[in-house]
């Protein structure tokens, strides 16, 4: 068990590393710098030129990798020209947002899909079976930024339960006890979480539905049967507990897709997390930031699989981790 | 080697050929009915829709009343909701809805499908060389592979477009392949992995064929189907992130008509020229569903047993 | 003569799918007594593992026992009963012993838990008290150490040992009946030794009856005091064990024992029964046999033969006991004759 952790620990390490080179050597390699244009700020040219050097863009582009790469082990990911702070503190002030946010939503969507699943399995190619994979199979068609603003029009304008956006209300959060605090932003994810949900649980719900079926004709539920277990027994105990293990993998693998899709629900909704400040980043040219954006979401994707992994290595005793 | 002869059996013993009987019982006629293969009926009017659409995109020009871009009457024509005129209304530079729509099927179309079969070239290819070769290769292959699919496809592109801005079209369809191409190779090299032990390879082997045709002729067929079916699902991705890349301003610029650029336009005063949002939204919505209809409906009749391979979105 | 645990009267269990109807076990008539063990001998396609798994009835949709069918065990008809009896029966009355043992147990959870957990639907036990028990059994069944592999998890046990567990599931309620479906047919031969001994050892120790189900009449030979015979989903032949072997009546009982090479017999090659088993969807009119047997006739062709007495506890299901004069006469059986036209046509 040791062993399999460190080799993982190894692996993603390497993981790491290559992602942070692409995600260097990607946005590099656009023309220009974050000082070519300049934005509202007149600059002379001599200006420009001190700027670019003193953060090093005259210099070669394996130089600046080279640069790059021993900040990054000594954890600084550089200087935000459009936050005016460290990228490093930047990120970590808005990682908790979205934190929260995939979260929420990972732990709905799993809910959801699996429940969803199993019901479709037990009850395959019933009314309910073939009515859910048509309603899934629309969710899963629905685009994300359209999805995201259908439900801040219907839920937000049309009905206004909920708030339009932004995870605290501006006004009045700082003023309220603590536990009126949580209740708004919870409030506020509300909306953001409901849509990520819509839009993962379909494709898990789908995954648990054919690992069902897979698992029931096998043996072993058979014996379960002649036991003398109850249909609901030998279906959620024995035959489910099987066909959970594939849904830890899928974990690992829906957490890149996840967070793409937070990104355009924190846009629509204005939720001040990682996407949102990537997106700002990209309009501003923000070379650091978007990289150290994607440093960081690529780390958190990896270590969110090792966790997966590590969870799925537990629950099936055929690996041996007991 | 009857022992004895005909003189000494009975009569009626059943010798040689009797004629009487010896016949099966008449067979059940549900038998022979019901042993067509079933296809299930969502694969063909998915396939039917998909067909009418790309019919309509290739059509366009045909189709069209007037030019994508071609603004009519400045001022007595903008934005006007649909009528019989403009049956889909028109936008705020008085351009006619419909004829964006129909032109704007053919980008998103071509799009996607340039794109996806860029992605499975791309794809296949790595992932049968991974599997193929294995030993050291495969392992590094793999761990670029798990680098670039840490990062979410979404991310890069719009930070790879922004940069780049603007991008000219077939910019656009390369970069969207060259980061959709990292699941289909995961699924090659899984089939090619499990096709490697089969018997048939070994035998194909002991009897000295060479590699390249026994990757060309035993290999290729079989990984055939899940790259198919990941292709089908591919395209509703790719149409819905080119969309959503329009909508950030990062995908098709204007003046291009994309479906996702339409409802970008759109998007901005949603609640009183409802119709330009929507729309688009609603060909996005109808299409991505056409196709991903068609993908599971593959999968299902290919190989129902397939776990992996497009339930994860972009 | 003891009391008659299981009476199966005519059961049918028919199968519902795309390429028609199949009727797998067509007319079953049988019964089982307390403390016997009796086996069920056939070829693949016979029917024999459709009738062990409708007498629990587990067999699944679209499978389904046929209205008409009886099987009466301990004075109550398993074919009525509403299912909340029934799963008081499995298990703890009447069990059962799978052929995979690969298989038949469940990965996730240890061999000890599988085994409590029959002790736990069928009494009041406590976890504490079903564990030992459970332990209990692993050692009854002679595995080694049971404490420890009661822990363990069925991938870390070999066949032969996962078997054993599988028995020991099946004993652990001391059932009435235990109904073993090729119990030793997925394991090397000397576990299949081991296997059968145990069986036997657990007879004389539990009184349980055993149904044993399985397609090698050595298997049966060692074991099992009675034997019933099944082809084409019904029963062609049924003795005591010894006559079998000594004076089969059925032309197919015959044709299986002559198949099976014997120690000391010179021979370049081994008898079969030519032509295949018929698919249950459609069995041949007459007698089911006909076609491969060598000694039919006309009658056999059209007329079903019932199943006739031919001596004390011995019924055949063959027209050769009304006329067994024809037994001179054997012939080639006709599947043969029609293969041969066809090859001299081709």
């Amino acid at each position: 068990m040791r062993r399999y952790l460190a080799a993982r620990l190894l692996q993603s390490l390497i993981v790491v590393l290559l992602v942070t080179t692409i995600s260097f050597f990607l946005i590099r390699l656009a023309p220009g710098d974050p000082f070519s244009f300049g934005g509202d700020i007149a600059m002379s040219p001599t200006v420009r030129e001190h700027l670019r050097a003193e953060f090093g863009y005259d210099r070669p582009l394996l130089e600046q990798f080279a640069r790059f790469l021993g900040n990054v082990v000594r954890f600084r990911l550089g200087y935000s020209l459009s936050m005016h702070g460290y990228v490093g503190s930047v990120i970590l002030d808005v990682l908790p947002r979205t934190l929260l946010l995939m979260g929420v939503a990972l732990a709905l969507s799993f809910a959801v899909g699996i429940g969803l699943g199993v019901l479709q399995a037990w009850r395959r190619n019933s009314w309910v079976d073939r009515a859910l994979s048509s309603v899934l199979l629309v969710f899963y068609s629905l685009p994300d930024f359209w999805l995201a603003l259908i439900v801040l029009l219907v839920f937000a304008y049309w009905l206004p339960i909920f708030p339009a956006g932004g995870m605290i209300d501006l006004i009045m959060h700082d003023y309220m006890p603590l536990g009126e605090r949580i209740l708004d932003v919870l409030h506020h994810l509300v909306l953001p979480a409901f849509t990520l949900t819509l839009l993962s649980a379909a494709g898990i719900a789908r995954y648990q539905r054919s690992a069902l079926l897979e698992v029931l004709p096998q043996d072993f539920v058979r014996t379960a049967r002649a036991k003398g277990l109850g249909e609901r027994t030998v279906v959620f105990r024995h035959a489910l507990r099987n066909a959970l293990l594939p849904i830890i993998t899928l974990v690992g693998l829906m957490l890149p897709s996840l967070i793409g899709g937070a990104f355009f629900v924190e846009k629509v909704f204005s939720w001040p997390g990682m996407g949102y400040v990537a997106a700002n980043a990209i309009a501003a040219r923000d070379y650091d930031l978007v990289t150290g954006t994607v440093v960081v979401g690529g780390i958190m994707v990896t270590l969110g699989s090792i966790v997966a992994d590590l969870l799925y290595a537990i629950a099936d005793p055929r690996l041996g981790a007991r | 080697m009857p022992l004895l002869t005909h003189a000494s059996a009975p009569a009626d013993a059943l010798g040689p050929l009797a004629s009487a009987s010896g016949r099966p019982a008449p067979s059940d006629p549900s038998v022979t009915a019901r042993k067509r293969r079933r296809w299930p009926s969502a694969l063909w009017w998915s396939l039917a829709l998909i067909t009418l659409l790309c019919s309509i995109a290739l059509l366009a020009p045909a189709l069209a009343p007037y030019a994508p871009n071609e603004q009519l009457d400045i001022i007595r024509l903008k934005s006007q909701p649909p009528s019989l005129a403009h049956p889909l209304g028109t936008d705020q530079y008085s351009r006619d809805l419909l004829s964006r729509m129909l032109f704007g099927a053919r980008i998103s179309l071509s799009v996607a499908m340039i794109a996806v079969c860029l992605s499975a070239t791309i794809g296949t290819a790595y992932g049968l060389l991974a599997g193929y070769i294995g030993g050291v290769v495969d392992a590094v292959m793999m761990r670029v592979l798990d680098a670039f699919l840490a990062i979410p496809r979404v991310l890069l592109l719009i930070a790879l477009l922004a940069m780049w801005s603007p991008v000219p079209l077939p910019m656009l369809i390369v970069i969207i392949g060259c980061t959709g191409w990292f699941e289909v190779s995961r699924l090659v090299r899984a089939e090619v992995l499990a096709v490697k032990q089969r018997d048939y390879i070994l035998a194909a082997r002991a009897l000295g064929a060479p590699n390249a045709r026994l990757l060309g002729r035993h290999v290729l067929p079989n990984i055939l189907n899940p790259v198919l079916v990941a292709a089908a699902l591919g395209v509703g991705n790719v149409i819905i992130l080119e969309a959503g890349l329009s909508y950030l301003g990062v995908g098709a610029h204007a003046p291009t008509a994309s479906w996702g650029s339409i409802f970008f336009d759109g998007s901005e005063a949603f609640q009183s020229t409802w119709w330009i949002a929507l729309f688009p939204g609603l060909a996005i919505v109808m299409t991505v569903l056409a196709f991903n209809a068609f993908g599971t409906a593959l999968r299902d009749t290919l190989d129902p047993h397939q776990l992996a391979g497009g339930s994860t979105r972009r | 003569m003891a009391d008659v645990l299981l009476e199966i009267a005519n059961l049918h269990t028919f199968f519902y799918g795309d390429a028609g109807v199949s009727h797998a076990v067509d007319g079953v008539t049988f019964s089982v007594r307390s403390g016997e063990t009796i086996g069920l001998v056939g070829e693949s396609g016979s029917g024999k593992s459709v009738t062990a798994l409708s007498i629990l009835r587990l067999v699944r949709p679209p499978g389904r026992i046929e209205p008409g069918s009886r099987m009466l065990f301990e004075g109550r008809d398993l074919v009525a009963l509403p299912e909340r009896e029934l799963r008081a029966i499995r298990g703890a009355r009447i069990a059962m012993v799978f052929q995979e043992p690969m298989t038949a147990l469940n990965p996730v959870f240890t061999v000890g838990e599988q085994i409590a957990e029959v002790v736990r639907i069928h009494s009041k036990a406590s976890r504490r008290e079903a564990w030992q028990r459970a332990v209990e059994m692993l050692q009854i069944v002679g595995i080694p150490a049971p404490a420890q592999r009661a822990k363990e998890y069925p991938h870390q046990m070999s066949g032969g040992m996962r078997q054993r567990v599988v028995i020991a599931m099946a004993l652990v309620m001391n059932p009435a009946l235990v109904i073993a479906d090729e119990p030793t047919t997925a394991l090397d031969v000397t576990i299949q030794a081991q296997i059968l001994e145990l069986l036997q050892q657990l007879q004389g120790r539990f009184g349980t009856s055993i149904l044993l189900i399985t397609h090698d009449l050595g298997v049966v030979a060692e074991t099992v005091s009675r034997v019933l015979v099944m082809y084409g989903g019904e029963i062609v032949e049924e003795a005591p064990v010894r006559t079998l072997f000594a004076d089969a009546h059925h032309p197919y009982t015959e044709g299986l024992l002559a198949a099976m090479p014997k120690l000391g017999e010179h021979r370049d090659r081994l008898r079969t029964i030519p032509g295949t088993v018929p698919p249950p969807t459609s069995w041949p009119t007459g007698c089911r046999f006909h076609d491969r047997c060598p000694y039919a006739w006309e009658r056999c062709a059209l007329e079903h033969p019932p199943l006739y007495q031919i001596g004390d506890r011995h019924v055949s299901r063959c027209h050769l006991a009304e006329e067994p004069e024809r037994r001179q006469h054997p012939h080639e059986p006709l599947v043969v004759q029609r293969a041969a036209q066809a090859g001299s046509k081709a």
